[in-house]
Order: C-alpha cells, then sequence, then structure tokens
C-alpha cells in the first residue's frame, strides 16, 4: 500500500476494484466504513455483488477480466472533462502528452462495449474520483490475478497520477496482500529479480555487494519464477525446498502442478501439517506454527512487526530458520550458524536499505513502516510524498487484452474464483478450527438463479464444473451476488478442488495466474 | 481564549472537541465508566463518569460533555462518589453475578472491578433482575443477557467499529433487550462472528463460547497473555494469545494495535486452534522404498534431505535445485530460504507464494 491503513478512514472518494474487502481483509475495510459513514463516496468495481458493492454509492459490475478497459474509459472521461492535476502532472510525471493521445480513443462507449457497464456510469466513477480532493484507490487480486495484471496495475496508476492522488494523506494506490507475511517474504528477497530488500540482482552494484557479502558470485541474470520452475520439473529441474506452501492447492492447473512435484527427484518439504503437498514429499520436516515460534511479519502497509511464541511446539517440531539452517550446514554451506532469529533478523536490515534503520528490538512496538533507511528515520507510512522511487512517475500506454481463454460454445460460462471470509486459503488452518464449519460447512457454486433455470441446475443440487483442463462435482447455490453468465467458487475445500480447472493463463511479466477468469461449462449430475 | 480548564484544582490543557473525560483521563485521574468504549462515539447512558462542573446545576457525564474554557471540574467529592455507588448498586442489582471468569471477554471483568472498588455488595438494593438470556446453537458468541445492563457497547461497536449493524436493542426501560433483527440467531442476522461485542461487554453477558469451552473449571484468573500478530491476513492485526498451561484458550485483540485498534475478524478471533491440532506434525517423515512416509530422527531426515540437494546438484547442476520460499513463516525463514540458494548454489532460484 502506498498509504497507512489509518487512511483509509480519510479519503473523500474512493475506488475499489477487483478486492472483496469486507471478506478477505475485513478489518480494514472497517476503515472505509467508517469513511463511508462520514460521507465518502465509495465507488466498486466488480463482477461480482459483493459487499461492498451493497454498501457503495456507485457499482461497476463489470464482465470478468475486462479492468484495463473499464480503467482506460475512465482515464479517458477524466481528461476530456479537464480533471486532471495539471501542477502534478508538471512536477511529478513523465509521459502525459503521449498519454494524453492515447486515451482519446477509448471513449466510455467503447468501454461499455467491453466491460458491459453502461457508459454514462463509467463517466460518473470517472467524474467522482477526478474531482476527489482525497481519491483512493484499493485493489486486491481481482486486479493482479489476470494475463494483463500488469497493464490493470499500469492502469491504476494512470489515473492516481493524472488526478494527483498519490503521495497524500488519503490517497494513493493500495493493493491489499493476502497474507499475514507475504509482504515480508518479498522484502527479505525470496523473490527471483531481486535481494533483500527490492535490490535487483541484474544491477551491478548489488551484484558486488551481495559478492562480497555472501562470498560467492551468484548468477548475474535474473532467476526464474515459481510457474516456469514447476513447468520445468522433470525436465531441468530436480529438487526443490517448499517452505510452508500448499502448493498442489492453492497454484492454478492441479493436475500439472501434482505432476510436476512427482516428476523431481528430491522434494524437501517444511510445513505444520501433512498438507497434499507435503504428501508428495521425500522428505518432510515438521515446522514450529504461528504462536510458537519467535519472527518477524510485514504487513500490508509495510508495518514491521513482532510475532511472539506462546506455547511450545508439538513433538519435535522446530523453527523454519533452524530446520533451513541445519540442511544448509550438512551442505557445507557458510553463513547459517544461527542459534536465535534475532541475528538473522538484523542481518536482513543491515544488509537492506529499507530495513537499514532497523532492527530486532527497534521493532518491539510496531512503530516501523519501511522504508527506514536509518536508525534517526521515524520510517514512512506514506510513499511517494516528495518524489517517486525512480524520479518521475510514468503514465503506461496501455492497451486492453482479452483473457487468454474467452466464453464458447464449449465453455459458455466464466468462472470466477477467490476467497470467503470464514474460510482461509486452503483451509490447513480454518479446517482445523473449531466452531468454523457451523458457518461455512462445505463449499458451493454461487449461481445468478435465472442462470440456474436456463441451465437445467437445482439449487442446492450438484453439478458438473467443466473447463478444458478438467472436471470437478460441485453443490449449486442460487445467488444474486453472481450477475448471469458467471459463476464463483472459493478454492478452499480439498474435496473441491477447484484450481483443477484453472490455468488457462499467466502475466507475462509477473507470472501470475489468471485465476480470476475461466470459462467453464455446467451440467447437471 | 486559551484551552485551559481546571480539573480537581489543577489547571490543565485540552486539545479543541475533546471531552472532559478524555482530558480528565488525559491527566491521569481515574473516573468509573461502564459504558464507555474510547473507540465509540460517546453514550452517557451508565452516568457513572458524572463529575461537578462549577455553574452547573445537576452533575455532568464527563464522556458526552466537550471541554470548554475556563470550566472548573471536580472529578472527586464526597457527593459525585455517593451517586456513582447508588448507579452503582442499582445496576448489580439487576444481575444475576457479577463476578464472570475473565476468559468470558476483554473487558469481561469491569463491573466486578468497580463493584469492588466501590464495596457494593448488592444487598441494600434488590429486586427484579433484566435481561432474557438467548439460546443460540452458534459455537463462539454466548447471549447471556441476564448479565446485561444495556449500556449498547455491543450495539455501538457492531455499527460504529464494524459497520455491520447486526445488532440492536428492542423495548424499553428495565425490559431492554439487546437482540438481532426479528429476534433470531445471529447466524441469520448480517453478524460476522467477529466478537468485537464479546470483547466491548463490561459484564460477561455477551462472552467468549470458545475460551470457556477451552478450560474445565471456571478461571478466576486472567490467563497469560502473549502480544503477536494474527496468522491471516496482510492486514497485521495485533492480538494478545491467551494461553493456561502451555494451551492456547483464546485470543484479545490488542486494543493500542495500530493496524487494528482492536478490531478482529472472525478468523483471527475464533480460528486458531488448528495450532494445537491433532493432526500437526510432531516428527521429521522420510519416504521409504516402499514409497510411503515413515518417521524419522532429525539426524537421519536432515540428512536425507541435505544429500539429495548434493546429489542432484551433482548429477543435474546448480540450476536443477528451486526454493519456494512461505508467506506464512516470519521473514528470517523467507531470508534464509533466498540465502540458502543463492549462497548454496549461487542462483537466482527462489520466489515466495505470492504469484497464485
Amino acid at each position: 500500500m502506498s498509504n497507512p491503513l489509518v487512511d483509509m478512514q480519510k479519503p473523500d472518494v474512493i475506488f475499489c476494484i477487483g478486492t472483496n474487502m469486507t471478506e478477505c481483509h475485513p478489518v480494514a475495510a472497517t476503515g472505509l466504513k467508517k469513511a463511508v459513514a462520514r460521507g465518502a463516496k465509495l465507488i466498486v468495481a466488480d463482477p461480482r455483488r459483493i459487499g461492498l458493492a451493497d454498501m457503495s454509492h456507485l457499482y461497476l459490475p463489470l464482465r470478468v477480466g475486462s479492468d484495463t478497459a473499464l480503467l482506460l474509459g475512465m482515464a479517458h472521461v477524466i481528461a476530456r472533462e479537464g480533471l486532471i492535476d495539471d501542477e502534478f502532472i508538471e512536477n511529478r510525471t513523465t509521459g502525459f502528452d503521449e498519454f494524453f493521445e492515447h486515451i482519446s480513443q477509448w471513449t466510455p462507449e467503447w468501454a461499455e462495449t467491453i466491460t458491459e457497464v453502461p457508459a454514462k456510469d463509467i463517466e460518473t466513477a470517472a467524474m467522482w474520483y477526478g474531482s476527489a480532493s482525497k481519491g483512493a484507490i484499493y485493489y486486491t487480486l481481482g486486479i493482479t490475478e489476470h494475463i494483463c495484471g500488469v497493464e490493470n496495475v499500469q492502469s491504476l496508476c494512470n489515473l492516481a497520477l493524472m488526478t494527483g492522488n498519490i503521495g497524500r494523506e488519503g490517497t494513493g494506490i493500495n493493493p491489499m496482500r493476502g497474507q499475514n507475511n507475504i509482504q515480508g517474504a518479498g522484502d527479505s528477497g525470496a523473490l527471483p529479480n531481486n535481494y533483500p530488500g527490492f535490490q535487483s540482482v541484474t544491477d551491478p552494484a548489488h551484484q558486488m555487494k551481495f559478492k562480497a557479502e555472501y562470498g560467492i558470485e551468484v548468477d548475474l541474470e535474473k532467476g526464474i519464477t515459481k510457474v516456469t520452475a514447476l513447468e520445468l520439473c522433470g525436465d531441468s529441474i530436480h529438487a526443490m525446498l517448499i517452505d510452508g506452501e500448499n502448493t498442489l492447492l492453492s497454484d492454478p492447473d492441479r493436475e500439472h502442478c501434482e505432476h510436476a512435484l512427482r516428476a523431481l527427484e528430491h522434494l524437501v518439504v517444511i510445513d505444520i501439517f501433512l498438507t497434499e503437498t507435503a504428501e508428495l514429499a521425500d522428505v518432510v520436516l515438521p515446522a514450529t506454527a504461528w504462536g510458537e515460534t519467535d519472527g518477524v511479519c510485514t504487513n500490508t502497509e509495510r508495518r514491521v512487526q513482532r510475532m511472539r511464541a506462546a506455547v511450545p511446539p508439538p513433538g519435535e517440531a522446530k523453527s523454519d530458520w533452524w530446520i533451513i539452517c541445519q540442511i544448509a550446514q550438512r551442505l557445507g554451506f557458510d553463513g547459517f550458524d544461527f542459534d536465535t532469529p534475532k541475528p538473522i533478523f538484523n542481518e536482513l536490515c543491515r544488509i537492506s536499505p529499507i530495513y537499514a534503520g532497523l532492527d530486532w528490538e527497534r521493532i518491539e512496538n510496531s512503530e516501523y513502516q519501511w522504508p527506514v533507511p536509518h536508525k534517526e528515520h521515524p520510517g514512512t507510512p506514506r510513499l511517494h510524498e516528495e518524489t517517486f522511487v525512480n524520479g518521475r512517475g510514468i503514465f503506461s500506454n496501455v492497451h486492453y487484452r482479452d483473457p487468454a481463454e474467452t466464453i464458447s460454445e464449449n465453455f459458455p460460462v466464466w468462472l470466477t474464483t477467490g476467497r470467503r471470509l470464514q474460510s482461509y486459503h486452503t483451509r490447513t488452518q480454518t479446517g482445523r478450527a473449531q466452531g468454523i464449519d457451523y458457518l461455512l460447512p462445505e463449499e458451493s457454486l454461487e449461481v445468478n438463479p435465472a442462470d440456474i433455470e436456463r441451465w437445467n441446475l437445482s439449487d442446492g443440487e450438484w453439478c458438473k464444473m467443466s473447463s478444458a483442463r478438467g472436471s470437478i462435482n460441485i453443490k449449486v447455490k442460487a445467488t444474486n451476488r453472481s450477475p448471469r453468465g458467471t459463476v464463483f467458487a472459493s478454492f478452499s475445500f480439498a474435496d473441491v478442488p477447484v484450481n483443477l480447472l484453472t490455468g488457462s493463463g499467466y502475466d507475462p511479466i509477473t507470472h501470475t495466474a489468471e485465476l480470476k477468469v475461466c470459462p467453464v461449462k455446467l451440467e447437471p449430475l | 481564549m486559551t484551552h485551559k480548564i481546571e480539573i480537581d484544582g489543577v489547571e490543565v490543557t485540552f486539545a479543541e472537541g475533546e471531552t472532559i473525560l478524555e482530558v480528565a483521563q488525559r491527566h491521569e485521574k481515574e473516573i468509573p465508566t461502564l459504558c464507555y468504549d474510547p473507540r465509540l462515539e460517546p453514550f452517557g447512558g451508565c452516568r457513572l463518569c458524572i463529575v461537578e462542573l462549577e455553574g452547573a446545576r445537576n452533575p455532568v457525564a464527563s464522556c458526552t460533555t466537550k471541554a470548554t474554557p475556563g470550566m472548573v471540574v471536580r472529578t472527586t467529592t464526597d457527593t459525585i462518589e455517593a451517586y456513582r455507588k447508588t448507579l452503582l448498586e442499582m445496576v448489580v442489582s439487576e444481575n444475576r453475578e457479577v463476578d464472570v471468569s475473565p476468559l468470558r471477554g476483554y473487558a469481561s471483568g469491569e463491573l466486578a472491578d468497580l463493584r469492588d472498588k466501590y464495596a457494593v455488595n448488592g444487598t441494600r438494593i434488590s429486586g427484579a433482575t433484566s435481561g432474557m438470556s438467548k439460546d443460540d446453537e452458534n459455537p463462539f458468541i454466548l447471549r447471556d443477557y441476564e448479565l446485561c445492563i444495556s449500556c449498547y457497547r455491543c450495539v455501538r461497536v457492531c455499527a460504529e467499529q464494524e459497520g455491520d449493524h447486526a445488532i440492536n436493542v428492542m423495548n424499553r426501560g428495565f425490559h431492554t433487550q439487546i437482540t438481532t433483527e426479528f429476534d433470531g440467531l445471529l447466524k441469520d442476522s448480517a453478524c460476522t462472528f467477529c466478537g468485537q461485542c464479546i470483547q466491548t461487554c463490561p459484564t460477561g453477558a455477551l462472552a467468549d463460547k470458545k475460551a470457556l469451552r477451552a478450560v474445565d473449571e471456571v478461571a478466576d484468573t486472567l490467563p497469560d497473555k502473549t502480544r503477536t500478530i494474527c496468522p491471516y491476513c496482510g492486514v497485521g492485526c495485533s492480538v494478545d494469545i491467551l494461553t493456561k498451561d502451555d494451551k492456547i484458550v483464546g485470543i484479545h485483540p490488542a486494543m493500542d494495535g495500530p493496524a487494528n485498534q482492536g478490531a478482529l475478524c472472525v478468523k483471527g478471533q475464533f480460528a486458531y486452534d488448528f495450532v494445537q491440532h491433532s493432526d500437526r506434525l510432531k516428527t521429521p517423515l522420510i519416504r521409504a522404498d516402499d514409497g510411503e512416509l515413515y518417521e524419522a530422527t532429525w539426524e537421519d531426515a536432515l540428512d536425507k534431505a541435505a544429500e539429495g540437494f548434493r546429489k542432484v546438484n551433482a548429477e543435474h547442476g546448480r540450476h536443477s535445485i528451486y526454493g519456494i520460499a512461505s508467506g506464512r513463516a516470519p521473514s528470517e525463514a523467507a531470508y534464509l530460504m533466498q540465502k540458502f540458494i543463492r549462497v548454496g548454489f549461487g542462483t537466482n532460484y527462489i520466489d515466495n507464494c505470492s504469484r497464485a
């Protein structure tokens, strides 16, 4: 997030797109609800009539995968109506003239033909956001889990840059991160393109720094992403170390994924349960869980916080860091002689400019949001206040692209996937929490009541749902949350493995899977 | 005019919009409250926070009275304390009991603490009790309204903090009753089971069923607390884990958590018991020649894990090994995962689970 969570109560106009925040980030959503209660206008763009849509002042029910078209249409209106922030554009950005030229062709009427959202509603959304003194954008995986995830994010940046809605209180471009330490995992350098602290592996200065630090010459080019690695399993990838991820259920195209992991000569999984993924491993190493582990995590607003152990682990379970050190030491690797997590975190801080002002003691009270470049620095709740990291904000002349697969005679229904309030990811945790079953005992496919009739399905009965990759059986649930022609299911339940069907395509730059769009057909059972 | 008022003979400053209660609390005055939750709009229901205000005919509720320049306030006179004691005697007399398990909720001991402080024994005024408890099959929230004092904190936290408006009041006066739309089950209301009502309730009328189930005997002391961060989404809510004899018995939201200011959702509040579930892996496992996984010692498992990487590296080269770090484990794990790959094999063949 460019802005802190407390800023969520402060905008006049809030634009939520591709985020089911009341279910997936419920506590963050309380801030938005307070802003709305105070009088802020809420615009919600989502294919499904989610909880946020019900409380919005303007709901844009766009077709799945058409976000770029919607955002181009909005940019067109903002420019046409003169709602741009000339001073901000002049002082802080580059490429606006070309962008202005580029968007002149993408009218809201054109956007309507792609998104199925009435042009007048696209105009209203643009006018509201463009006229806001504090306009804030919030998004989640509904923006990024597409083959055009990068273009979607760039389109949101365009809107913020042209209206100057960035670098100030109550504004910003705010992606909500989905896991307790997914931000921290990236911060720590568990990325094929970045050393710790987002230091690019292709930058010669960083290469020299880490050569000196680690005493070894690391490849000068980027590594491959997890998606590519899974594709190469058995071909050029032969061994994997997986820490705490149920890859098999969480990733798209389950059959492909299972085939990939089985093709490995050596798979080591560190986890707290014998997950579907761990069941395929050659060695399974039991880790300590939350509540048993001392360590550090970083939240969606870049706040670096301490997690603390409250109870001892079961049996012989050990901390992840200890396990990794033990394997490394057996292989003779240098720099893994740690006895506690503290010096590990301090090493990360020492070599990461964004954490340079932090150490184990300083984060005791959760006060700091990175970047914290030195010990006297108070932290950075709000990014981009004076300048952008790369100097000027760059407008991107993006084009709309169809999803990897579009509906056809064989697969005439759009399936979109996501999460539910009461379950979390693949239910390894919530599935084992007493009482959760009372609220959410099973998965069901959300179908518009009119479609149920049209497709000869029955509410509460099972149907067969198939994509180009496979088929599953799932119970049908009638609800107006789903628009006609689009159905929804979560991927949480192992007995309804929705990710058998997904995996039609990936964003070419981020390799994020298009989990939000999958053409399917539905048949009664 | 300067922003100053006098409290108990001492001149203090205040900020525009502050109430007398807020100014007094900032200067460490102990003013009793029951319907007050600093996260919510002032309500003025319980009247315990009354203070004497020079020039005012009657005492005023300090939680709803904004400070204005020149006010002269007395927080603890004999008269005020006598009023407070009588108010408490009336409140206590309405309730079935006051001594409740601290596991019921974060604030559940507030009434009992004030009862003790003012030496109210509940015998001076006795008579009818109010509130009808509601049978609700849900596994999380006990609705024991015989302990309800109609402070409306639950109703207000649901509306103001959560924005859910799942509960409200029916009837008036002595017959006031907290309920849902159509007086039904919470499951059939707009309730999301975030547990905020439990945690703000000052009497334990709304209580954490799960925590109460976790201990056999009635707990009279609060369990140990450990401050940490919720294990679920990326918002990073601060929580206190409640433990008793190495068992996790419940979760309290951290009212001073920078990301959540006391708020939680159903997962953070109630879905913690996966940690001590019997399915947890307790020993390393090694796949044997018959294809099955068997329990093993750490020595054997770590040797086999290392040996496999050594062998694949020797046979297929360093670009045949890949690491996937967790978005759930602490940063030390992710940091060492990337270090393992970079230092060990000199590649950037490392990723985390953020792409799917």
